[in-house]
């Protein structure tokens, strides 16, 4: 058993090169997992969730490149692995789900050859033995008649049921690190139900430590231990599922938890951020929320605040998070 | 009663490609005999997963599909009718009643169009006000969707997300229609996006008097915009009622299963999910009797042999099942 943390990324800066610019996608992340632990990843589209999890990969698409960071992975340093070295661990030891199934699997290739495909390239073992494999993984995923399945092709099988056999390809060989790119956005509410009990179960039956990338804050509440709130390239805080849905300690959070419609109550009119997520070629001065930010004081505006670590285990990257007493929008 | 559906039915013709001759091998029953009413100034919210027919209703009230039989009556007249046979000039008087907002702000607005010639091609078509208002016009339908004047001049790409579905907006009002179809309008837009849309179109319906029709997967948002809600599985709908009365006292064993299925973001309340079995079937062969009946937990005899009439159970509140949930029935 691995007792520190089996990941830990610190200063993370990718950038990608474009026409246009340099785009600060993921610009000073940190953040670390424990073994067994599910950790979310919160917040909008172009926050920098997918790239930091394509960082861990090492799968940043060109023209994205790693800047400058650490990314230790059981105590090693991914940055400093040869691709060659990198290939054992992609796939074997960190696993991806992604988030459309329709557009992951390959069309052209049976689910069975795209399951062994993995395991043979890992395990060195022979095509039936695969197979044998490649069909327990579908039972263990709860997809019925696996025999019949493992010969259809990607488009003859439903959304759940495509994201079903993407994890089940995930687990083919045993990770201890799962990520889990936004795996239900693109599945109705009862199928993702499913597959979040699923990815719950797995998870306790292995034992493998779980990133989810998502935007829902329903998601992360029901199925997070921690959470790490990201925001135009940059965490604003990280925290227990607790801590940081009763007691938020970055304006974004608060608003962010403020502007979600309630199941359970009813409101008048919700809360709204103002303004749009910041272009990234050349974010804002200081702290990239400032211009959004209600409680915005002179200081956010000349300098970018640090991501601080304060009582348990809790960082957040905010001036003013000492004076500000933030309320919870969903805290009952 | 401003809008009246009256046993919509919408068939779409499966053919399978022979050699020569295409033969037709069975019907997709998107819509099934579906009845409701939308009163003056209401939102009514229709909620069902993908492939249930929430879209093809919408589309057939507004004949931009004709339905396959059935009609629909706006403020006493036929509508559907007014669309087969009548005049160009009545056809286009009862389109300028109706409006219909899509999904994808990103696929709905022509790229190589300024802002000013989307929203002002209505007038080209209609030519309801006076040419030389029409620029006025244009002006002021930007300011109410929280535009500004410059951005007339703009073209789509140039927009995020939020306010490309502001200029959908501002094209659907500028025939001051009483009547619009939004269909899932915030589903690709983030959450603190959402939320000012949201506000927006309560804004205009308190303004304008607009009666909606608001087509949703999303149960959270529809209970904070709607004031009735019906319930839609497989072409049919099964449950229907007043937002808080629904969502209080849901009956229909979908539709508590649906409301079991959402996460909610409060990490305190684990809830009891009714995790529904299999998939949605299809609807070219729907299941006999009660459509749901094979994935239902509460189904009995009669289920699988008859189908169950919509019928008012409480004050308001329509339901189309024989072994309903207890009222009161709390799955917290």
């Amino acid at each position: 058993m691995y007792t520190d943390p089996i990941l830990r990324v610190e200063g993370l800066r990718t950038h990608f090169y474009t026409f246009a610019g340099v785009v600060k996608a993921v610009d000073g992340v940190g953040l670390y997992l424990n073994s067994g632990e599910t950790l979310g990843l919160v917040g909008e589209s172009g926050s920098g969730k997918t790239v930091t999890a394509q960082s861990i990969m090492r799968i940043v698409p060109t023209p994205g490149k790693i800047v400058e960071g650490t990314i230790e992975f059981k105590g090693k340093d991914l940055l400093g692995l040869t691709e060659a070295e990198m290939r054992r661990i992609r796939g074997k030891e960190i696993a991806y789900v992604p988030q459309d199934p329709t557009t992951t699997l390959d069309p052209v290739y049976t689910v069975g050859d795209q399951l062994t495909e993995v395991i043979m390239k890992h395990q060195h073992v022979s095509k039936r033995y695969a197979l044998n494999k490649a069909t327990e993984l579908l039972r263990s995923v709860e997809i019925a008649d696996p025999q019949i399945r493992i010969n259809q092709y990607p488009h003859e099988l439903s959304g759940g049921t495509k994201q079903r056999i993407a994890i089940a390809r995930a687990l083919s060989c045993e990770p201890s690190l799962i990520l889990a790119d936004e795996p239900t956005t693109a599945l109705d509410v009862t199928i993702q139900a499913q597959i979040l009990d699923l990815l719950k179960a797995l998870k306790e039956k292995f034992n493998i430590a779980m990133v989810l990338i998502t935007h829902d804050m329903g998601i992360v509440a029901d199925t997070c231990d921690r959470v790490t709130v990201f925001y135009a390239g940059q965490v604003c805080e990280t925290g227990t599922a607790e801590q940081v849905f009763e007691k938020p300690k970055h304006p974004y959070t608060e608003a962010l938890l403020s502007s979600v419609p309630s199941l359970a109550l009813r409101k008048q009119k919700l809360s709204v951020i103002p303004g749009n997520v910041p272009n990234l070629i050349q974010p804002p001065s200081g702290c990239r929320f400032h211009p959004r930010c209600s409680y915005a004081k002179q200081v956010c505006v000349d300098k970018d605040p640090e991501l601080e670590s304060i009582e348990d285990g809790r960082s957040v990257h905010c001036h003013r998070w000492k004076e500000l007493e933030l309320k919870s929008a969903v805290a009952s | 009663m401003e809008v009246e559906v009256k046993e919509l039915t919408k068939h779409f013709p499966v053919y399978e490609r022979g050699v020569i001759l295409r033969r037709r091998i069975g019907d997709v029953h998107a819509v099934d005999q579906v009845s409701f009413q939308i009163r003056r100034n209401e939102t009514l919210g229709l909620v069902g997963e993908s492939g249930s027919g929430k879209t093809t209703i919408a589309k057939c009230m507004l004949y931009l599909e004709p339905p396959s039989s059935g009609n629909v009556f706006f403020e006493g007249k036929n509508i559907t009718e007014i669309f087969k046979k009548a005049k160009r000039t009545q056809v286009l008087a009862a389109r300028r009643q109706m409006q219909y907002i899509f999904q994808n702000p990103y696929a709905s607005l022509d790229p190589r169009m300024t802002v000013a010639d989307i929203i002002m091609e209505p007038f080209e078509v209609h030519h309801h006000i006076p040419r030389d208002q029409w620029l006025n016009r244009m002006y002021e339908l930007l300011k109410m969707v929280g535009l500004e004047d410059y951005h007339a001049e703009r073209y789509p790409h140039e927009f995020s997300g939020g306010q490309r579905q502001r200029i959908c907006i501002a094209r659907a009002l500028a025939v001051d229609p009483k009547f619009i179809a939004a269909d899932e309008p915030v589903a690709s837009l983030d959450v603190s996006v959402r939320a000012q849309i949201l506000n927006l179109l309560q804004e205009l319906q308190q303004k304008l008097g607009i009666t909606y029709l608001y087509i949703s997967h999303d149960l959270s948002t529809v209970r904070h915009i709607c004031h009735r809600v019906a319930v839609m599985y497989l072409g049919k709908i099964v449950e229907i009622a007043e937002t808080d009365e629904l969502f209080d006292n849901p009956l229909h064993p979908y539709t508590v299963a649906l409301m079991s299925a959402i996460p909610v973001p409060d990490p305190k309340q684990k809830r009891h999910r009714i995790i529904l079995p299999g998939e949605v079937p299809s609807p070219i062969n729907p299941p006999s009797g009660c459509r749901f009946h094979p994935r239902c937990p509460r189904r009995i005899d009669i289920c699988s042999k008859e189908e169950p009439p919509l019928i008012e159970v409480r004050p308001g509140h329509w339901l189309a099942c024989y072994n309903p949930w207890p009222p009161k029935h709390v799955f917290a």
